[in-house]
């Protein structure tokens, strides 16, 4: 039921817009996002390409697994760098032991966007991650400086889907809004889905900052009285190396991972440094622009 | 597993976001970071050191700043039995756009009343839209029971208040829970409290209620959505099964082509399957090239859809911008869009009273009744029977927004407007209507009672004459002035001349319905006893006589216990061949769609019948 609802919005996008594009982070929901657009559109070839916006500052794990898989399902991957924004002086990086690249990532896409003339953006996005997500639209209008407004949403009835448009302004899609975690590991499961291996138990060095376990890399910078020490771990979530926490866990499979999800206290993004900033953080980052 | 989409609506203060997160964090569904979050927030926002739940549902800053939820917010909860979507949609008055939206998918609703303060506007419109959106089940929650002392007397109160107002709805299933969602009685666990209450808490009745049952498995609809072609000799329709089943080599028309062709494939990544249901997203091929495209439909060649460009409609009007008679709109139904405008605004609806008012224009949240006119053909069925090919949205193509919300009734019927001067069109030349010479009013004031017209329709052998004429005897015999009019009865002399083709039919309604007008102007009661299987020719009755003097009454049955009554023979001549041209056997007999009252007369007595109709005309202060 929620692959078919995952579908219909994938076929909804290749037939209402122009040129859209597959938002593909390494994460799993992204990696799930890729399998229900192969699915969709069998045996024709995924009918848009797949756009990363990388921060620098990713696990070489996603990395490899990232070009695999495109390789493996003869995908067109386009990849733009924070890296370029900041020396070409579009963004200005942070600074200081907490300094990520995530809000940085608006800029980037922003621009990969206008580069090439994307009108809809497919995300795997989904409700149950926050708060502000909650109200999200699967067809999600963004103006002509792709920010949200959450005060004037479209109605959307049934699964009847209105991506029209003025000229300038895109659309952030969603098919799996209405996935859980659960939901989405079941799935992977399910369908017998490849992921990393970050997501899978496994030793490495980790700094615990306020609770939050940050994998040891060349951009995070320790303050006076952190240390590294090795620890069993996996990631929940796989996104910029800076802000992604892990968490001790033993769970070698995705059956382990289900057990460990299904009884987990903690939600996913309770292990992102970025959330939890500010209350508002995620809505903050919305309204600007971020997925 | 099961999934389950329900939606919550409530007033402000029913306590909604506290249920939704009682629900979550009984169900354990609150992770601890979530719970240490909205710890932090009730702190923050002041409150009595209590754990605010609510906050765990009020997302938006705003929203929070100003106590009040401002859109349609999606919960995701699971209990060992099942899956849950909550869609969350504010309780405070003018958002009635987004409960129309959150009951869109919902397969139920939960209703909200404050045990303290009653039935109110909220909770009425709740229902109404629950029955508009045709949401198959409906949930009561009679919250904030610990406030009322948990009262049985004042809950059978309320249960009795809104079970009265329902039954004007069309909701089948309505289940009635005393609950507190501040202490968690009968929410997840049974209630202490209220041992008096014997039935579900609110959650097992979650876990257990049917799903599905919006699910119209007998009609096949397939709009097509995308068109697969990877190479030359490869031709895929995919799209989403809107309703019913289709096989490997079954036969199947396409609209509006009306070509025809064979199932040769359905395709699936996994591997190719036989057969396909409602809901399954897929792509078939068929034998044959015939051109298709985006917004076609596949349907099974016996059994097509209603291929109209004049619809009757309920809509919801959802923007700022008002309503405007002949601006062209886009439509979306299904995966097709055309042109449209509103061609007549036949009434809106008074979401709190239920009364059908006049109206030129609908403005944001205003519901009811509108004729439209598409520039293309659409292919529908009533939002009645499938939800899926019986629903569209407007567009403004000027704005780029979605406008408005419409569930289809059928085919353009050109029904008065209420309030339309129907007088006009109908007079012989020459004349001039100059008012009557002793006003109704007056009349009525020496009656002692309100004049009225009781309009009985139902198949023949229903019983709509035996229950009539018992009704008009108690009120002579209560010195009220009566006329009863029966189809038989006109049928010699008035409409003598008259078969019983549809136009014949329309045209003894017609002269019966200005025949009725006059008794009615005269003061009387008038019980009208006909067939009259044709909504348009009831509705036209209905124009003549002023709102809410004008009582449908459909007497329903089992046409298999009409038959077996057959009090004048005529199921005997149907079947001997004698008789043609028969409601429910060789013509065609069209529910009415809002009666205000329906009648079961195989499941209850005449009696019963007389003293429901009497309580009737007592409500609606006609007798005293």
């Amino acid at each position: 039921m929620l692959e078919a609802e995952g579908i219909y919005v994938m076929r909804e996008v290749a037939s209402q817009f122009e040129r859209p594009v597959l938002m593909f982070s390494g994460g799993k929901d992204s990696i799930v996002m890729v399998h229900l657009a192969r699915k969709a559109f069998y045996p024709a070839p995924i009918p848009f390409p797949l756009l990363h916006v990388d921060t620098g500052h990713n696990f070489p794990e996603a990395l490899a697994f990232r070009d695999n898989l495109v390789q493996d399902i003869n995908a067109e991957l386009i990849v733009r760098l924070v890296q370029d924004s900041i020396d070409s002086g579009r963004v200005k990086e942070e600074t200081g032991p907490n300094a990520s690249r995530n809000s940085l990532q608006i800029v980037t896409l922003l621009d990969a966007l206008a580069e090439f003339k994307f009108d809809a953006a497919l995300g795997g996005a989904r409700r149950d991650e926050e708060k502000a997500r909650a109200k999200e639209r699967f067809f999600s209008h963004r103006d002509r400086f792709g920010q949200w407004d959450p005060k004037n949403q479209r109605p959307e009835l049934w699964s009847l889907y209105n991506g029209r448009k003025g000229v300038g302004e895109h659309f952030r899609v969603f098919p799996i809004s209405n996935w859980t975690e659960l939901d989405i590991w079941q799935y992977i499961a399910q369908a017998g889905i490849d992921i990393p291996s970050v997501y899978f138990s496994h030793t490495r060095e980790v700094v615990d900052r306020d609770g939050v376990l940050l994998a040891r890399s060349d951009y995070i910078e320790l303050m006076n009285d952190e240390s590294y020490e090795e620890r069993v771990i996996r990631f929940r979530t796989v996104g910029d190396m800076t802000c992604t926490g892990a968490v001790e866990s033993n769970a070698q499979t995705i059956d382990d991972i289900i057990e460990e999800v299904s009884t987990a206290r903690v939600t996913e993004r309770g292990g992102r440094a970025d959330d939890q900033r500010s209350e508002a953080a995620m809505e903050d980052r919305k309204r600007r622009g971020y997925f | 597993m099961d999934l389950l989409r329900f939606s919550t609506a409530g007033s402000v203060d029913d306590g909604k976001s506290t249920l939704i997160g009682r629900l979550l964090y009984d169900s354990k569904s609150i992770f601890e970071d979530q719970y240490e979050a909205i710890k932090r927030s009730s702190r923050l926002h002041g409150g009595d050191g209590e754990v605010n739940l609510a906050l765990l549902t009020d997302g938006l800053r705003a929203e929070r700043e100003q106590g009040i939820t401002i859109d349609v917010a999606y919960r995701y909860f699971a209990t060992p039995r099942r899956k849950f979507i909550i869609a969350d949609t504010p309780g405070h008055e003018q958002y009635t756009r987004n409960m129309v939206t959150g009951a869109s998918t919902a397969e139920l609703a939960v209703v909200l009343i404050d045990a303290r303060n009653g039935v109110l506007t909220q909770s009425r419109r709740h229902g109404f839209i629950a029955s508009l959106l045709q949401i198959p089940h409906v949930i009561v929650a009679i919250n904030k029971m610990d406030l009322v002392d948990y009262s049985q007397a004042r809950f059978d109160e309320l249960v009795r208040e809104y079970s009265e107002f329902v039954h004007r709805l069309d909701v089948e299933n309505v289940v009635f829970i005393p609950i507190s969602a501040l202490k968690g009685d009968n929410v997840v666990s049974k209630s202490e409290a209220m041992a008096w209450y014997d039935g579900p808490t609110l959650l097992h009745h979650l876990e257990t209620v049917k799903v599905g049952a919006d699910r119209n498995v007998i009609d096949f609809r397939f709009p097509v959505q995308y068109v697969l072609r990877p190479n030359q000799d490869f031709r895929g329709f995919a799209g989403e099964v809107a309703s019913g089943t289709i096989r490997v080599g079954d036969d199947v028309t396409v609209l509006p082509s009306r070509k025809t062709s064979r199932v040769k494939s359905i395709v699936a990544f996994d591997e190719d399957t036989e057969q396909a249901g409602p809901g399954d997203a897929i792509a078939v091929t068929i034998e044959d090239e015939i051109d298709i495209s985006r917004g076609d439909m596949l349907v099974r060649s016996r059994n097509i859809p209603t291929v109209t460009s004049a619809l009757d409609a309920d809509i919801c009007w959802m923007s700022e911008d008002e309503l405007r008679p002949n601006k062209l709109y886009m439509l979306t139904h299904t995966t097709h869009t055309v042109q449209a405008f509103v061609s007549k605004i036949i009434y809106r609806t008074d979401v709190d009273t239920l009364h059908r008012q006049s109206a030129d224009t609908f403005g944001l949240n205003d519901i009811g009744r509108v004729e439209i006119v598409t520039s293309e053909p659409v292919f529908v069925d009533p939002y009645r029977i499938n939800r899926h090919t019986g629903c569209f949205i407007l567009i403004d193509p000027d704005t780029n927004t979605t406008v408005g919300a419409g569930m289809i009734r059928g085919v353009a019927k050109n029904v008065p407007a209420v309030g339309e001067d129907t007088r006009k069109d109908m007079k012989s030349p020459h004349v001039v209507w100059e008012g009557l010479n002793i006003s109704r009013e007056e009349r009525e004031a020496r009656n002692e009672h309100g004049a009225a017209v009781l309009w009985f329709t139902g198949l023949s052998g229903s019983g709509k004459t035996t229950i009539a004429r018992d009704l008009e005897r108690r009120l002579f015999d209560a010195g009220c002035q009566t006329m009863l009019l029966d189809g038989d009865y006109v049928r010699h002399g008035l409409s003598g001349d008259l078969g019983f083709s549809p136009e014949d039919r329309a045209e003894n309604i017609r002269r019966v319905g200005e025949v009725t007008r006059l008794f009615f102007e005269q003061g009387g009661i008038v019980l009208c006893t006909f067939i009259s299987p044709y909504e348009k020719d009831r509705a036209f009755v209905r124009s003549l006589i002023p709102d809410g003097r004008f009582v449908e009454v459909h007497v329903d049955c089992d046409p298999a216990v009409c038959e077996e009554r057959d009090p004048k023979g005529l199921y005997a001549k149907v079947k001997a061949g004698t008789i043609t041209n028969f409601t429910g056997f060789t013509a065609p007999y069209e529910p009415p769609t809002e009666p205000e009252v329906t009648i079961r007369s195989d499941e209850i007595s005449v009696d019963e019948s007389v003293e429901r109709l009497l309580r009737v005309l007592r409500e609606r202060q006609i007798v005293t």
